[in-house]
């Protein structure tokens, strides 16, 4: 086990949250920092993310350091039936770092049991996916200028969406209100409001994606409505458009909201959306690079602050 | 007599465990837990005999074994009010309540067939997270479970 090591957003306290944007800021400013001259890391993805991989890959890039990994487990040996425990340890033997995405849930936890080589999870099924939050904090701080007292509605799929359950919770340090615009199939799981309730977040529950909760919000947060997560097809269809976001919907919103999306979007955000400067959904996965840099660095133990004064 | 007759229906014992005051519906949970199915020493089980408490109770008696301290902890899982007398030549030496542990190691499946712990040849571990009603969660996948509908290994 080590105790670099990233499993979830759990993990990371107030006062570390708040200096990773810090140093997520710096890596904007410096995106090409040879911080990881002669490092290796491994970038093991059992389960396709093309978006996430490429991200990580590039932070590492920029970083200085080398890669090596795989896409998809079909081309790993886990594909001759050899255990997590078995991969993990021989890929540590030969890598300072290793950041894995997984389809089943814990795969990421059980890996640190496993190595002394520190972790970073990519995503374990619909459990956690840390470096996501991170960047969603990131470009909530960057568009808002604060973490403290913003007021953030989330939309569309609260059931299963675990980007929403890792923002909640890792909000929890910052006093926000929270909005929840969700059909009945999809809202809000009873565990997190009790978690709100033990936090003392202040949240509202709606069915209706209305102007009222758009004008009253700092932040959207909107995720996919998937048709796999009905079991009737004809409430799918019903409540499938509920949700979109149309650009008319944001003429009277405050002049600081942001729109964010996880992405990949399907029509839950509109195209006549993407020119209006509260659409924020590209910036945000592009944060994503400089949130994942600081994450790497925490990861290996290097102080880039430290680095950067040689 | 016709007391006595009934007390001696089920066997007395010289030395060994027995627990004591398992709600009927764990019994079979709480034999699984002890693993006696493999023991060749005699084992008396009652269940469904009457109690003023919890209505029907189950009572497992174990002849020459005593159990670890973890093995009885386990118990309170199921039947945190289960009590443990261990006794040695007829004589009842220790009498004590079952406690939960903060952890449990194994002996619980996790029900969320994506947990790594249901792919992987490896231990499950739970945390206690509601002392009241027993509920556990899993320390890899998170998945929470009420510990009277948990699946026993």
């Amino acid at each position: 086990m080590n105790s670099n090591s990233l499993v979830s957003i759990d993990n990371i306290s107030r006062e570390e949250i708040l200096d990773l944007i810090e140093r997520a800021r710096y890596f904007e400013e410096h995106p090409n920092h040879k911080i990881l001259d002669g490092k290796v890391v491994a970038t093991l993805f059992f389960e396709p993310s093309t978006r996430t991989r490429l991200s990580f890959e590039t932070a590492v890039n920029r970083l200085g350091g080398r890669v090596i990994g795989f896409s998809d487990a079909a081309t790993s040996s886990s594909s001759k039936g050899e255990t997590l425990k078995d991969t993990i340890k021989m890929v540590s033997n030969y890598v300072d770092l290793i950041i894995m995405r997984h389809y089943l849930e814990g795969a990421a936890r059980y890996a640190t049991e496993v190595t002394d080589t520190p972790i970073i999870n990519a995503g374990d099924g619909a459990n956690q996916h840390p470096s996501q939050t991170m960047l969603d904090l990131y470009s909530i701080s960057k568009t808002q200028g604060r973490l403290d007292d913003l007021t953030i509605t989330l939309v569309g799929d609260l059931k299963y969406g675990r980007t929403v359950h890792s923002l909640l919770m890792a909000m929890r340090y910052f006093n926000p209100t929270f909005h929840f615009v969700a059909c009945d199939e999809l809202k809000m799981p009873h565990e997190y409001k009790e978690f709100c309730k033990n936090y003392g977040i202040k949240y509202t529950e709606h069915k209706d994606f209305s102007t009222e909760v758009i004008n009253a919000s700092d932040i959207l947060y909107i995720t996919r409505v998937q048709r796999e997560r009905f079991t009737d097809i004809m409430e799918y269809e019903k409540v499938k458009n509920l949700y979109t976001l149309r650009n008319s919907m944001l003429a009277e919103a405050k002049d600081n909201l942001k729109v964010l999306h996880p992405l990949p979007r399907v029509n839950e955000i509109d195209r006549d959306v993407d020119d209006n400067p509260k659409a924020y959904y590209f910036e945000q996965a592009r944060n994503g690079l400089y949130a994942r840099q600081a994450l790497i660095c925490r990861a290996l133990g290097i102080d880039i602050y430290k680095e950067a004064e040689k | 007599m016709t007391n006595s007759k009934k007390e001696l229906a089920v066997a007395a014992l010289r030395n060994g465990t027995v627990i004591d005051h398992i709600p009927s519906d764990m019994l079979f949970k709480a034999v699984k837990i002890l693993g006696i199915e493999q023991m060749t020493t005699h084992i008396t089980i009652g269940n469904n005999l009457d109690n003023k408490l919890l209505g029907t109770k189950g009572i497992i008696k174990v002849a020459d074994v005593f159990f670890p301290e973890e093995t009885y902890n386990r118990i309170a899982l199921i039947a945190p009010g289960a009590k443990i007398n261990i006794i040695r030549d007829f004589e009842v030496v220790e009498k004590r309540l079952v406690e939960l542990p903060d952890t449990i190691t194994g002996i619980v499946r996790c029900g969320n067939p994506k947990c790594i712990t249901n792919n992987e040849p490896m231990k499950t571990r739970f945390t206690v997270t509601d002392r009241n009603d027993v509920t556990i969660r899993c320390d890899y996948c998170g998945q929470s479970v009420k510990s009277s509908d948990a699946t026993i290994d």
